[in-house]
């Protein structure tokens, strides 16, 4: 069956808040979590790497949140993606519907929650004597654009995957930490020994981290990074995509 | 006259998806057995049916639990594919397949309502001009803002109901759930179906209450085994049906 787009369109933003609804039903503070949750990390690691084991790097903070805050959009993504489907198992075995849906608004819903989080960006590069840049205006959509590609075929992956082997769950959890220490969040590429530097350069997420953080705290946009983000992005697209339909008709079954 | 629906030799095999449960152990410690658990086991729900439904026909399916009916509405809806044969559906179908079916316990009544229309079809701007109606139509009052987990299961089925009533479908499938609703409630479904019926819409419908069909429908489907027994005019399948029940 076809869907037009304008339908489309109206699903997802009727399915996202939803999720947001359910999420939100029964706390007091709503969103604020998904701000309060990386800012409490921020402090711990400020903590540790700053004043207990003097890291060189300047504006720490800033550094800290420029690579915590997208890292956590990420992370919650591919996280929540594992239980997407099986949360909403009343809805697909009883309606017809683009079920690809479902782990988009998973993955739009933390994006918002991430949008939220650059006024706080913008309130500690004030702090640090520094200040948002022009280039904000494209360079946000640019790379959070690939991100979202990249984030949408790795939660279409996990999401179909995971209601066939739920042990996936365990293995995504490691795989998730694993990545964060694999990245420069608390670190920069510079403070890597040569001998390891193949370990971020072939990490898309890490390319991802130090866009978005050069772009919060320069300014700047390296065309050659973001062209080589866009790439795995495709890559992880066609590859979810391609699991995805391989699947999608036996969701209804195995619910 | 056009098909509606038409089942050509199709049957439905589900395989018994729980021995995976085991996960990576058994996978790593025993890859023979686990393996052949995947491919080994299965559920026949229905086997070679074959049935075609006229547009704006109005057609019931009975038999026993378990027979296959739901299998078959499934198959319409579109849910779940056949393992062999074919299932042509031509237009939109809209489905109210179970009670509480494509709603979330901890929304609100008004909330599942937006979910649930969407769901079968109904765009936005659509949806803001007939919630009122929907919300008349399923007489529940105050609890229209408490989140569905506290609703009776009478409550459900009207909520469920009422947003059928306002989605423009060419195809209606209807499973087993009016029993629930009281008797005015009913009354008031009863004719809504029939309202469907005159505008040309082509009805589905699953219920074990004999009276309920006769009002309703002119063609009755008997599942009996997983295998189509009869197919004929309501009176004449229905009696059958009763006397076979009796035995």
């Amino acid at each position: 069956m076809k869907y037009n787009f304008g339908y489309l369109i109206d699903l997802i933003a009727v399915i996202t808040e939803k999720e947001l609804k359910v999420r939100y039903k029964s706390s007091f503070l709503g969103y604020l979590w998904s701000i309060a949750n990386p800012l409490l990390f921020a402090m711990i690691y400020y903590f540790i790497f700053k004043l207990v084991m003097r890291v060189q790097i300047p504006n720490y903070t800033v550094f800290l949140i420029t690579g915590l805050f997208p890292w956590q959009w990420f992370a919650s993504s591919a996280n929540n993606s594992l239980f997407s489907f099986i949360a909403n198992a009343q809805i697909i075995k009883k309606t017809v519907f683009p079920r690809s849906v479902i782990p988009f608004s998973n993955v739009l819903m933390e994006f918002l929650h991430f949008l939220c989080t650059i006024p706080v960006i913008v309130v500690f590069l004030y702090i640090y004597d520094m200040s948002p840049s022009i280039s904000w205006l494209w360079g946000i959509p640019l790379i959070g654009f690939g991100q979202m590609m990249l984030t949408y075929g790795l939660a279409l992956m996990l999401s179909t995957l995971n209601l066939f082997f739920r042990d996936l769950e365990r293995f995504v959890s490691l795989g998730i930490m694993l990545m964060f220490y694999c990245t420069p969040i608390l670190y920069s590429v510079d403070l890597i020994p040569e001998a390891y530097r193949w370990i971020i350069g072939t990490n898309p997420l890490s390319l991802m981290i130090v866009s978005w953080r050069d772009l919060f705290m320069h300014g700047t946009i390296n065309y050659t990074t973001l062209s080589h983000i866009y790439l795995s992005a495709l890559v992880m697209m066609v590859v979810g995509v391609w699991v995805f339909n391989k699947l999608k008709f036996r969701f209804a079954e195995i619910l | 006259m056009t098909v509606a629906i038409e089942f050509k030799n199709v049957t439905k095999r589900y395989p018994l998806y729980h021995h995976i449960g085991s996960g990576i152990k058994e996978l790593i410690f025993n890859p023979k057995r686990a393996l052949s658990m995947l491919s080994g086991r299965s559920y026949l729900a229905i086997e070679d049916i074959c049935f075609q439904v006229n547009k704006g026909e109005s057609v019931a399916l009975i038999g026993r639990n378990g027979a296959g009916k739901s299998t078959s509405l499934s198959l319409v809806a579109g849910v779940i594919k056949p393992t062999s044969g074919s299932v042509e559906v031509s237009g939109r179908v809209a489905s109210m397949l179970e009670l509480g079916g494509g709603f979330h316990p901890e929304l609100t009544g008004r909330e599942n309502i937006r979910l649930n229309a969407t769901l079968l079809g109904l765009r936005r701007k659509e949806l803001n001009k007939r919630i009122d109606k929907i919300i008349e139509f399923s007489e529940l009052g105050e609890f229209i803002d408490e989140p569905i987990r506290v609703y009776s299961s009478g409550m459900l089925a009207k909520l469920g109901f009422s947003v059928i009533t306002q989605v423009d479908p060419d195809i209606l499938i209807i499973d087993e759930v009016l029993a629930v609703g009281d008797i005015s409630f009913q009354r008031k479904c009863i004719n809504t179906i029939n309202d469907f019926k005159s505008k040309g819409v082509t009805i589905l419908f699953v219920s074990h209450s004999m009276s309920d069909i006769e009002k309703v429908c002119n063609k009755v489907i008997w599942i009996e085994n997983h295998k189509v027994r009869k197919i004929g005019d309501s009176k004449s399948v229905i009696a059958e049906y009763k006397e076979f029940m009796q035995q």
